[in-house]
């Protein structure tokens, strides 16, 4: 039995918080709450063009239980806020919310009696997404900024 | 003849004016002649209108030459006769009330409450006048002119 080599042996050293943010940024099930045109656009983000997979968000589930990220994309009026909120609510921990596109930031060019003026009036965002609508390329940086910000927080077991 | 001045013939005192505004038939009546005019039109061999398309309502209250506010306007057609009839009904504003269709257009019931939660236009003898589109509790009538067009609703808050 000689010296035992340590660099034979493939091994990192990391921390349990950044182990488990790495996993929880490359598995973003997300949820899409389309409801109007930026809906589109999200669809063309999705598709294979731009390939989402490749920030491990390229599976949406229609299941609020079972997704991780809530994507708000389009006009959220005021008697689809509760449907909102309750999506919201039944998404298990550890959830984020992406605003997507200016009517879910701040209303947008909507101030009328119909429109919610922002969904960060109903419930917490993690990520705002600007543009009317915004282009793939965008919504691509505001994804990695959410994987950033995953990667970055404190992690709930 | 055309169809406008043909009704027009046929109840004259009805209709009270006919128009034709970019090949459209149109008469317009009181506000308490529609409910005889529309179930005679609709019954008569000679216009047979068994279909409504439309219905729906214009606020002109800024509109000087307009001395009475508001205007219910029906969309008719004809499928045996192949033509179409818009009624304008005028209602004033201070008794924001007419006669319901729906017993002779069930197609109307829905139409009828729409310009009843958008407009406040009150239609007698409708079956269930209640909002469509707004929700229980909404304060006012949101496509009236005079509705500011950023108020605050008192169930959803300041914030929106």
């Amino acid at each position: 039995m000689g010296e035992v080599k340590l660099e034979k042996f493939n091994f990192m050293t990391t921390t349990l918080n950044d182990a488990i943010g790495w996993a929880r940024k490359f598995s973003i099930f997300q949820y899409p709450f389309v409801t109007a045109c930026c809906g589109m656009e999200y669809m063309a983000t999705a598709c294979a063009h731009y390939d989402v997979d490749r920030f491990g968000a390229g599976f949406p589930r229609f299941s609020p239980r079972q997704s991780d990220v809530l994507f708000v994309v389009g006009t959220i009026s005021h008697k689809m806020a509760p449907v909102l909120k309750k999506v919201y609510e039944q998404m298990c921990e550890p959830k984020w919310v992406v605003a997507f596109g200016v009517c879910t930031c701040t209303g947008g060019f909507y101030d009328n009696y119909a429109t919610v003026m922002g969904i960060d009036t109903i419930i917490p965002v993690d990520v705002y997404i600007p543009g009317c609508p915004p282009r793939p390329e965008n919504v691509l940086d505001g994804l990695m900024k959410l994987q950033e910000k995953i990667q970055n927080q404190k992690q709930e077991i | 003849m055309n169809l406008a001045e043909k009704v027009k013939s046929k109840f004259p005192n009805l209709v009270q004016e006919t128009l034709e505004q970019n090949g459209d038939q149109v008469v317009v009546v009181r506000k308490d002649a529609i409910k005889s005019l529309a179930s005679s039109l609709k019954t008569d061999p000679e216009f047979q209108f068994n279909l409504l398309t439309d219905l729906t309502a214009v606020d002109y209250l800024h509109w000087e030459e307009k001395e009475i506010r508001f205007e219910v306007i029906y969309n008719l057609f004809s499928l045996t006769k192949n033509h179409r009839l818009f009624i304008k009904a005028r209602v004033p504003e201070t008794d924001p009330t007419i006669d319901s269709v729906a017993p002779l257009w069930p197609a109307a019931n829905w139409y009828e409450r729409e310009v009843w939660d958008m407009f406040g236009i009150r239609f007698k003898g409708h079956p269930d006048l209640k909002r469509i589109l707004m929700y229980e509790g909404f304060d006012g009538h949101p496509l009236r002119k005079d509705y500011p067009y950023n108020k605050r609703q008192p169930l959803i808050g300041s914030m929106n």
